[in-house]
């Protein structure tokens, strides 16, 4: 293994965040900030309780896993279509590195970042709603595993993108709404039946239902539907980067 | 001894049809410098993007340091390092960080002394903080550089290393491919520029069309393909050659003052003596005589027009 490189692309990219501080790490914190306030503070002093849980204090896992989502996607397709842009890859591509060893370089670095946001945001949170979180290593692998997966996804997404345009396609037309509609904000049984039954669809739901399971105990659905989604999720990306890879798939003639 | 680089019939076929490197075989002995010129489009950066593993290459193609680039791509990668054509550099780096990136990536601890040193070689040690968006274009190819030899490479391959530099960094560049000879180091360069074959190279491969047209010493090659030019500066000037020395391949320059006479230097005879018996005979007075030696890029470009 060549440990040297997974350490100096790892190295190589956390150094871009903090190079990009501001853009990176307090962008998403002042974001998530003002949904506190606008729905934690403002709506959520009008809003009933959920499972009996205040509506700020509901929204709390949605929120980190809004942004964590959308962080880990493009810290880690940035990443890998950066270097592409730039023609850097190179270097990476002729280098004696396996491609298990690039991921663990670029995926590592790019979850980390979103994880490190996903627990600045949690501690924002405190500072404006009562955050009580009944399974805190549960909450910790789940984020992590989230962030994970995610990043691979945005790996995926990064190497497939001719342009910036196409890099941003994912995020924006499908990321987001995927996001929004998967209860961040709500619980689905909030919804009419048929949209219950069509939501289970969006497979968003069982990140955020799990992350919500635990912080409070009690979720949309089961934790164990929670982590076979995630787990299928990183197995599917994984066999994609595998294949992208073996193929040389827009990155080797 | 085995070749450091070893390459048997190597074809590559882009996926829009275009045959870049058609059935090329080509041995690369350790320790020399082996320039490759070419047309653009000939296949040079196809060639050294294959043995660099920038391309899918089949197994058994391409064999570095005893390791095939396919099978054995970490132990061949070791000992090879890049530069490409393109200035490409992560602009917001510094230069010591991008250069220990690169040494990290090729499996090596980090070494501030040897990199500080590779800086100062390569006058890059003032600039070691700077951004390398912060350095002119010159400064880039240097750090491209450093970065090649940031793992101490066996076998360096430069992609045109002083396309659109100014004279003296291309001398520099020179003095650092001397350099690197002086301590063993095989590097493969294409160039454009025959007069840098000419100045550096100990061997020159001709590429067209993805063909591989001689790979041959410099020095053997000129003296093989290359044709002599004898110039005989008259005392008194000539208005016409005279019909007596028709079958010699004369040139009267228009002062007549010179003939210029173009022989092979291949040839049994090349009747440099009867002319001048010739001329003798025709009461033509000789001031004096050059010979010189047709340039590389002449033999270039009638190997390549074909």
């Amino acid at each position: 293994m060549n440990l040297f490189a997974i350490i100096a692309i790892y190295k190589f990219e956390m150094a871009r965040t903090f190079r990009t501080l501001l853009q990176s790490i307090v962008s998403p914190v002042i974001s998530t900030a003002l949904y506190f306030v606008v729905f934690g503070s403002a709506i959520g002093s009008r809003m009933e309780q959920i499972e009996n849980i205040e509506y700020g204090s509901f929204i709390v896992p949605g929120l980190i896993m809004l942004t964590v989502l959308m962080q880990s996607v493009s810290n880690a397709s940035f990443a890998i279509y950066f270097p592409k842009f730039l023609g850097t890859i190179y270097e990476v591509l002729s280098a004696p590195v396996s491609y298990i060893e690039i991921i663990v370089g670029f995926v590592g670095a790019a979850a980390t970042k979103s994880f490190i946001i996903g627990i600045i945001i949690l501690m924002t949170a405190t500072l404006f709603v009562d955050v009580q979180i009944k399974y805190p290593l549960i909450m910790l692998c789940f984020l992590a595993m989230t962030c994970i997966s995610f990043s691979l996804f945005g790996f995926i997404l990064g190497i497939w993108a001719k342009d910036f345009e196409q890099l941003n396609l994912v995020p924006m037309l499908i990321l987001t709404p995927l996001v929004f509609l998967g209860g961040s904000f709500y619980s689905i049984e909030m919804l009419p039946p048929v949209w219950q039954q069509i939501t289970l669809f969006n497979p968003v739901v069982y990140l955020i239902s799990g992350l919500r399971w635990s912080f409070f105990g009690t979720a949309d659905v089961s934790i164990h539907y929670s982590l076979f989604a995630i787990g299928l999720f990183t197995i599917i990306c994984i066999t994609i980067i595998a294949w992208i890879f073996q193929s040389g798939y827009r990155l080797r003639d | 001894m085995s070749p450091i680089i070893s390459i048997k019939n190597l074809t590559k076929t882009y996926e829009n049809g275009f045959k870049a490197l058609d059935d090329l075989s080509l041995e690369i002995e350790e320790g020399e410098i082996l320039a490759l010129l070419g047309p653009n489009g000939a296949g040079k950066t196809t060639l050294i993007s294959a043995v660099c593993g920038l391309l899918s290459v089949p197994k058994n193609k391409i064999i570095v340091g005893g390791f095939d680039v396919a099978k054995d791509y970490r132990n061949s990668r070791s000992l090879i390092g890049l530069v490409p054509q393109e200035i490409t550099i992560e602009p917001f780096e510094t230069v010591k960080n991008a250069v220990s990136f690169t040494r990290g990536l090729f499996g090596k601890p980090a070494d501030t002394v040897f990199i500080e040193q590779l800086l100062k070689d390569l006058s890059l040690y003032d600039k070691r903080d700077h951004k390398n968006m912060m350095l002119s274009g010159g400064m880039k190819r240097r750090v491209m550089i450093a970065k090649a030899l940031s793992h101490k490479p066996k076998v360096l391959f430069l992609d045109e290393p002083t396309a659109g530099v100014d004279v003296d960094l291309r001398k520099d560049m020179w003095d650092v491919v001397a350099r690197l000879r002086m301590s063993g180091v095989t590097v493969i360069l294409t160039t454009h520029y025959i007069e840098e074959a000419e100045e550096i190279a100990d061997r020159i491969g001709v590429i067209n069309k993805g063909k591989l047209l001689l790979v041959e010493g410099k020095n053997e090659l000129m003296q093989r393909m290359g044709s002599k030019n004898l110039t005989i500066e008259l005392r008194k000037p000539v208005s016409k050659i005279p019909a007596s020395l028709s079958n010699y391949k004369l040139e009267l320059s228009n002062d007549g003052m010179r003939l210029n006479y173009l022989y092979d230097v291949r040839a049994q005879k090349t009747g440099i003596i009867d002319l001048l018996l010739e001329l003798k005979k025709a009461s033509f007075k000789i001031r004096d005589l050059q010979t010189s030696q047709s340039s590389l890029e002449e033999i270039f470009v009638n190997l390549v027009k074909d």
